[in-house]
């Protein structure tokens, strides 16, 4: 059986990888996380994060959940605010297209313009 | 909601809502009582008595983008449909107390699911919150407090990607040993 204790043994170890860590703010993402977005499948999205943030060693990045975003039929919606402020908010994910936001947006810097809620509008008019 | 940890995290999010500082799910299976209780208590602002006959009732919400609200009216329907009970107990100002009881061996009950992913993600998501756990089944019992966990892991927050992983396979392992052979979707 594991032990809280052997916390103690992942502090020491991530204790130096933060330091290392620029002091500026870095990329959050934010899964809406109320009724409408679990029943959706949100949590499976958010998963997929937090595991590929975790597989990249991706340092400045945070995942966190939070409440109805308003647009319950779009669900699961991921926010992701820029270290500039600006925020892309992508709409319906998956599991699969979460990868894609890590690997597109996330990494390189290049906003997957066919998943955001302006693309899903547009589709819908 | 196909597990009952989707529940689960769904009660939380009104927890979170209600300002709690601390939210306890507590989670007894039983072979002798046949049954799967869910609690979940939390210290946050609590509701009137008026509110609180209202909110079985899926066109009441406290939140503003919709008129509906449907995650208390959807536990308490699935418990039903599983044989099982559904209760919710507030006092304003001092906090709100869940309850929610499925048939442990019932065709409709939803599976237990990832319960180890909502609590790591929970504790993650809400650092100022002390998220606790606890499992019991017989004599056995499993408890996890995010606060102690904060406490051991100092400056690193549990946010920290090697830190959520290690949650997970931490409280999976205490699912495993308390309900393992205990509830049918969980190998003993």
């Amino acid at each position: 059986m594991k032990s809280l204790a052997e916390l103690e043994q992942i502090r020491q170890r991530t204790l130096d990888q933060i330091k290392m860590r620029t002091n500026k703010d870095g990329i959050r993402i934010v899964v809406g996380m109320a009724t409408c977005g679990i029943a959706a499948g949100a949590r499976p999205v958010m998963n997929k994060l937090v595991e590929e943030i975790g597989k990249r060693k991706l340092g400045d990045v945070s995942v966190s959940m939070t409440g109805c975003i308003g647009v319950c039929k779009l669900e699961p919606i991921v926010e992701v605010i820029n270290a500039d402020g600006t925020k892309v908010t992508y709409v319906k994910m998956t599991p699969e297209k979460a990868s894609r936001v890590i690997a597109e947006h996330i990494v390189n810097g290049r906003v997957c313009q066919d998943l955001t809620i302006t693309a899903a509008e547009e589709a819908e008019k | 909601m196909r597990e009952i940890a989707l529940h689960i995290l769904d009660i939380m999010q009104n927890s979170v809502a209600a300002g709690a500082g601390r939210i306890g799910v507590s989670v007894t299976a039983g072979n002798d009582t046949g049954m799967i209780t869910a609690v979940i208590d939390d210290d946050g602002c609590g509701m009137d008595e008026r509110t609180l006959q209202e909110v079985t009732d899926p066109f009441t919400t406290s939140r503003t983008t919709r008129k509906v609200g449907l995650g208390i009216p959807l536990l308490r329907s699935s418990c039903m449909r599983s044989g099982g009970n559904f209760s919710i107990t507030s006092q304003k100002g001092h906090g709100t107390k869940v309850t929610a009881s499925f048939g442990k061996d019932h065709i409709d009950r939803p599976v237990l699911g990832d319960l180890a992913g909502v609590v790591a993600d929970m504790s993650a998501s809400f650092p100022k919150i002390d998220i606790r756990l606890e499992l019991i089944s017989g004599e056995e019992c499993f408890t996890y407090s995010s606060a102690e966990a904060a406490r051991i892991l100092g400056e690193v927050p549990l946010s920290e990607p090697a830190v959520i992983e290690w949650l997970k396979e931490y409280i999976s392992e205490g699912i495993k040993h308390i309900f393992g052979g205990v509830l049918d979707e969980i190998a003993g």
